[in-house]
């Protein structure tokens, strides 16, 4: 069996704390913890101060500068401010200017500065194992590359991620001209191979989908993604929220294997297998093609036909304004159907794009126009790749930023492939499973380290600019890339910028500087060229209708997602399920793996940290007798070994299927990352050149148990109304409208409803701060908790830790799920800043205190660490320093906050509405002489949310964003019985009725 | 019934007992001085340079912002670097054996490592920009400088001191423009001192006692 997981933390952490401890050794323990009391307190050491040589221009001390740059998702590029001080990157924004951005930034995102700063990164060009030089492995390219040349590169292949990169691209079209016989390939392990091959079927040419989500009525989401960790995650949720907000109200529907970020903002989910998704489609794709008015009645099996036909009607009623999303779970047949079903009702070009991958070109030339003498050059496969090498074909080959040992499908046995390979290089971030099998490693450059230049999904060019100096001597991937491309070494500079003189084609130095300082500070590089969407091919469904009449379960061969897994006993001893490949939710595929932040952070539903965990519904539980921890095996047909599993199950799955979270099981990639969950790629089969997402699996009981580290163990509100919920009227506005009433003001005011209580009362002159959290909004994506990491210093403390209840994220995502079924909320929580607080009043020391603008502080040099507050605490938002948890190596501090206080062990910590935010606006303010006006003040959590979630402000003033948002009808606050009326309040959710399509069924 | 122990038995044992008590109040001791300031006000730092304030500010005249430059701007008040001492020394008393580290600092590249001499614990965030404005003055808290050859601090820089102004700035504000003059303070009017406090916005000190203003 591969990778076994790692079980059973508790047990060994409990053996550590004496059960009983005995009077000796307890007096032996106080005596040396006085001893060390004595030795080891001592004054800070002093301190030097070390000024520039030469002050750089723009900067001063003490003062943060912002640097627009670019990260690289999926090889697309997301627009960020990276916020630096003294030269030292330690926090990211997003762009306003970029379109992948619109100025949030996603978890993945945020968490990238720990990512930079991870001195676990790969530090040295390693041969062989052993350490060597960028000399020799220079020459050893130069010299390779002119044997290769001598048959024009017949044995040289190149691999890499998926790239939009206009400069890397020309140097990959380059590197082919100049080796005609040499070949390129791509792996992307965060994509369907289905969705791309459906792609190339329908349209001729590679292509990716675009959805302009803002301009929809309806979205029904196939097991799709919309807003998860992908290149327009962020984008697609900015814009739903845009549509959600108008009149009428864009409504969503999602279909979904395994709970997702788009079922819990959806009217009306149904979990269901890839298998039935695909006869669904196949239905409505026939009822369209018939321009029936409702589904035929194939639905019969489906348990659903009446929410179907429902579901059908929307998306009719909503032709040329809905969107038919396909997730990664799909089949290659359901993807053409899903684009049938778009072209039909006419959503192409207006709701949905298809645009055309980027291809190897010259510079110059835009994406698509496939006009020149040249023709793009297109890359291979991967499993292409894999047969070359077992047939002795390869005998050069360059990995440029991949990882393909860990993340290739596992049948396709790419490492022992790669054995026949007499020259392989890799390059990449970290010294990981591919580094270590190939002949040569080269560190690669983080993208805040290097220059480069990406286009945004939806076709935005911006300068991926380095804001440091690389940290651990890494080159770029340019650099390599200029040595294949012309035999000489070439800074990544002066590529990106040769790349772009030859696009603008400026007229002189001084007009090209020009263009390119604008580039740099802007963010984007300005295009005013109009979208087009490609068009399907002519015929290019006739397949599918020709295939229509038949059984899905009778096509050859074997097509993906289609089971029958319920066909199983209980009480036999193997168990036949269909396994759904997913993206994890923080790790993606596994290139964030040893990003502790990440690791972390509780999934959306599960709530599982630092581990992966095969997701079953609790139908299929029941039915097989297993419960939360039981570890699995799973195997294929093809692959009898398998891999192990720990279930876990979760409400809301589809029966039959069970979810495999990718990213996990790492062998090579770091401390963080090793000897967490199980790796699914190792199970992961190949049918017709594409990797599947969606197969058959046989599972067997082991009788091991692994324990999970979970944030939240009750998803019930129990009677609290925690989150609430309200309907839309039909004839009103649908969002918080500006018609607030003057009662509603007065009331959002402090002052006259007050229920009478025994805590001091407080007036506020100047200000009073506070919070709304839009739960209509709040899609669960978990940016905000890990923007507030990165902003207030809050460390990590591990899986055991966690299983005890002691993660320290100050803002915590809960969820809560509807008692009758499928409907679930996301719910922010962060301290809440009570006027009546409750923490207060019980502190002896007087370390967490009211102050004079509403705020409840926490004054950590006071704090002794009683923990009475957090006992006091009704919203459980104080989360207490029980070790030493902040790391304390100059890689950790290069990167702390500075403006704010890096905690002790022992000291009590929560949410301060980031304090040193409103200082700085305070103070900027006072300078200049005038009150802090209405948005001076964003806190990192409100500017990192895509969908503009949380409003913040002055509640002192009546017409500050957050008072208006509090005279909203909607605005409740939690535990309001308890009388502590807290500062931050919640905006219950919107229910549309005309939206659901269960009533009926009642 | 005799005696358990005899006298001089009783005296051993309470003698013994008296040395738990003993370590405990030398540990005390020890705590105390250790933690305790090691650079105490008034005591002079050995920097790498004996760069004389009293020469620059006292004798030459120059304003402190002429290398303190963000000190108006910025919560750091900013330290010189090599190129601003250069602007002058690169004439001025060029082969000065006291001024070696300088040029070194600007061939190599390497900063001048100058020893702390103002320092705050890591809970306190100092904004000194905010305290030029609000008219504290630069002597207020660093005290005549011009009369120091050798930078020494002036005050104890302990909450006591610092709040001892923010519950009551009443004359020991000054007019913005007389913020970076040395001498001592102007003496004012009760009338002036009010009509000071109402221009810098002062008069509430509510604000500037929350902790929050401070610790954060």
């Amino acid at each position: 069996m591969r990778h076994p997981p790692a079980v059973r933390f508790h047990e060994t952490t409990l053996q550590d704390l004496p059960a009983n401890p005995h009077r000796r050794r307890l007096l032996k323990l106080m005596a040396a913890s006085t001893a060390l009391a004595g030795t080891g307190c001592t004054q800070a050491p002093p301190e030097k101060i070390m000024p520039y040589v030469n002050m750089p221009e723009g900067m001063v001390p003490g003062d943060p500068v912002f640097y627009a740059s670019t990260l690289l998702r999926n090889g697309f590029g997301i627009g960020v401010l990276v916020e630096t001080e003294s030269g030292r990157p330690i926090k990211i924004e997003g762009n306003t200017a970029h379109p992948a951005s619109l100025g949030a930034a996603d978890a993945q995102t945020q968490a990238a500065i720990l990512t930079l700063w991870d001195p676990e990164r790969s530090h040295t060009i390693m041969h062989r194992q052993e350490i060597s030089t960028r000399e020799a492995m220079l020459s050893m390219l130069i010299q390779r590359l002119d044997e290769e040349s001598q048959t024009g590169g017949r044995g040289l292949r190149l691999l890499t991620g998926p790239v939009s990169s206009p400069t890397l691209l020309s140097q990959i079209n380059a590197m082919l001209m100049r080796f005609p016989n040499a070949q390129w390939h791509m792996h992307d392990p965060a994509d369907s191979d289905a969705r791309a091959a459906a792609a190339l079927q329908v349209f001729g040419v590679p292509a990716r989908t675009l959805y302009h989500l803002e301009q929809a009525a309806v979205v029904l989401s196939v097991d799709a993604d919309l807003f998860g960790p992908s290149a327009d995650g962020v984008r697609n949720a900015h814009d739903f929220l845009a549509a959600r907000r108008r009149n009428p109200r864009a409504r969503m529907y999602a279909l979904e294997s395994s709970p997702n970020l788009c079922g819990s903002l959806a009217d009306s989910r149904q979990a269901m297998s890839p298998g039935e998704m695909e006869n669904m489609l196949e239905m409505m794709a026939a009822a369209l093609s018939n321009g029936a008015a409702a589904l035929s009645n194939g639905g019969a099996s489906l348990k659903s036909s009446s929410w179907l036909n429902r579901l059908y009607r929307q998306l009719l009623r909503a032709r040329g304004a809905c969107v038919v999303a396909a997730g990664h779970s799909l089949s290659l047949r359901a993807h053409v159907l899903v684009w049938h079903i778009n072209t039909m009702l006419g959503n192409l070009g207006k709701t949905v794009y298809a645009l055309e991958q980027y291809a190897a070109q010259q510079p110059g030339k835009a994406p698509g126009s496939g006009s020149q003498t040249a023709r793009p050059r297109r890359p291979a496969s991967l499993p292409e790749l894999t047969e070359a090498m077992r047939n002795d074909q390869v005998s050069t080959l360059v990995m440029v930023n991949v990882n393909p040992v860990y993340d290739a499908p596992g049948m396709l046995a790419f490492a022992p492939a790669l054995e026949h390979v007499p020259c392989s290089i890799h390059t990449g971030l970290y010294y990981d499973e591919t580094g270590r099998r190939a002949t040569w490693h080269v560190p690669q450059t983080h993208e805040l380290e290097s220059w480069s230049d990406a286009y945004s999904h939806d076709g935005i060019a911006s300068i991926v600019q380095p804001v440091i100096a690389p940290l651990y001597g890494a080159y770029s991937s340019h650099e390599l890339m200029s040595v294949l491309a012309s035999g000489q070494t070439a800074s990544a500079h002066a590529t990106t910028r040769a790349t772009w003189q030859e696009f603008w084609q400026a007229r002189g130095e001084a007009e090209f500087e020009q263009q390119w300082q604008a580039a740099l500070s802007c963010g984007v590089i300005a295009s005013h060229d109009k979208l087009h969407t490609l068009h399907p091919l002519q015929g290019a469904f006739d397949a599918l209708k020709a295939e229509s009449g038949a059984q899905p379960d009778a096509r050859p061969p074997n097509p993906p997602g289609v089971m029958t897994p319920s066909a199983a006993k209980p009480s036999s001893a193997t168990i036949g399920i269909t396994a759904v490949l997913a993206n994890d939710s923080n790790l993606v595929a596994g290139e964030f793996a040893n990003n502790a932040w990440l690791q972390e952070l509780p999934r959306p539903y599960s709530k599982i940290t630092w581990d992966n965990a095969a997701l079953i519904s609790p139908a299929s539980a029941r039915q097989h007798a297993l419960c939360n921890g039981d570890i699995v095996s799973l195997s294929t047909a093809d692959d009898d070994t398998g891999i192990l599993a720990p279930i876990w199950i979760m409400p809301g799955q589809a029966n039959g299927v069970i979810t495999l979270p990718l990213g996990y099981g790492r062998s090579h990639a770091g401390n963080t990352a090793q000897g967490h969950g199980f790796d699914v790629f190792a199970l992961q089969g190949v049918n017709g050149g594409l990797a599947l997402r969606t197969f058959s699996v046989t599972m067997r009981r082991t009788g091991q148990r692994h324990d999970f580290a979970v944030t939240q163990h009750e998803l019930h509100t129990q009677g609290r109304e925690p989150v609430r919920n309200v309907e839309t009227r039909r004839d009103s506005a649908p969002s918080n409208s500006s018609r607030v009433s003057e009662p509603a003001r007065a009331r959002a005011r402090s002052g006259e409803n007050e229920t009478p209580s025994l805590y001091p009362g407080h007036e506020y002159s100047s200000y009073a701060w506070g919070m709304t959290v839009d739960l209509d909004a709040c899609i669960g994506c978990n940016a905000c908790a890990i923007a507030c990491q990165a902003e207030n210093n809050i460390p990590v403390v591990g899986p055991e830790q966690v299983a005890m209840g002691r993660e320290m994220h100050w803002i915590r995502i809960d969820l809560y799920r509807e008692q009758s079924g499928n409907r679930t909320q996301f719910q922010p929580m962060a301290c809440q800043h009570c006027e009546n607080a409750p923490c207060e009043i019980v502190c002896p020391v007087g370390a967490t205190m009211h102050d004079s603008e509403g705020l409840n502080i926490q004054v950590y040099n006071r704090c002794v660490g009683t923990r009475f507050c957090s006992n006091n605490c009704p919203y459980k938002v104080r989360h207490f320093n029980f070790f030493q948890f902040s790391r304390n190596d100059p890689s950790a501090a290069a990167h702390a906050n500075p403006d704010v206080t890096v905690r002790q062990r022992g000291v009590m910590e929560k949410c301060t509405y980031c304090l040193q935010r409103i200082s700085h606006a305070r103070i900027q303010a006072q300078k200049a002489g005038r009150p802090i006006r209405d948005g001076d003040i964003v806190t990192a959590c409100q500017a990192t949310c895509p969908t503009n979630a949380i409003v913040f402000g002055d509640t002192n003033d009546p017409d500050s964003e957050v008072s208006r948002s509090k005279a909203s009808p909607r605005n409740y606050a939690v535990l309001e019985e308890l009388n502590t009326r807290p500062r931050t309040t919640y905006l219950a959710r919107l229910d549309d009725p005309a939206a659901r399509l269960e009533e009926d069924d009642d | 019934m005799a005696q358990l122990l005899e006298r001089s038995q009783v005296l051993l044992i309470k003698l013994i007992l008296l040395v738990p008590v003993g370590l405990v109040l030398l540990t005390i001791a020890g705590m105390v001085w250790r933690t305790t300031s090691p650079v105490e006000p008034g005591v002079a730092v050995p920097q790498p340079i004996p760069f004389s304030h009293k020469h620059h500010v006292g004798d030459d005249g120059i304003d402190c912002r002429y290398c303190h430059t963000s000190v108006e701007t910025s919560a750091s008040a900013g330290m010189p670097s090599t190129g601003i001492c250069l602007s002058c020394h690169s004439q001025l008393f060029r082969d000065a054996p006291a001024l070696g580290p300088l040029h070194e600092s600007m061939r190599t590249g390497k900063p001048i490592q100058w020893n702390r001499v103002y320092d705050l614990p890591d809970f306190v965030f100092f904004n000194h920009s905010v305290h030029v404005k609000k008219g504290v003055a630069c002597v207020t808290c660093h005290g005549r400088v011009d009369q120091m050859p050798i930078l020494v601090r002036n005050e104890s820089l302990d909450m006591q001191w610092c709040i001892g102004c923010h519950r009551d700035p009443t004359g020991k504000v000054v007019s913005p423009s007389h913020v970076t003059r040395m001498g001592t303070l102007p003496a004012l009017s009760e009338d002036e001192r009010r009509q000071l406090l109402h221009m810098l916005q002062l008069e509430n000190t509510q604000r500037l006692t929350d902790c929050s203003t401070c610790h954060r």
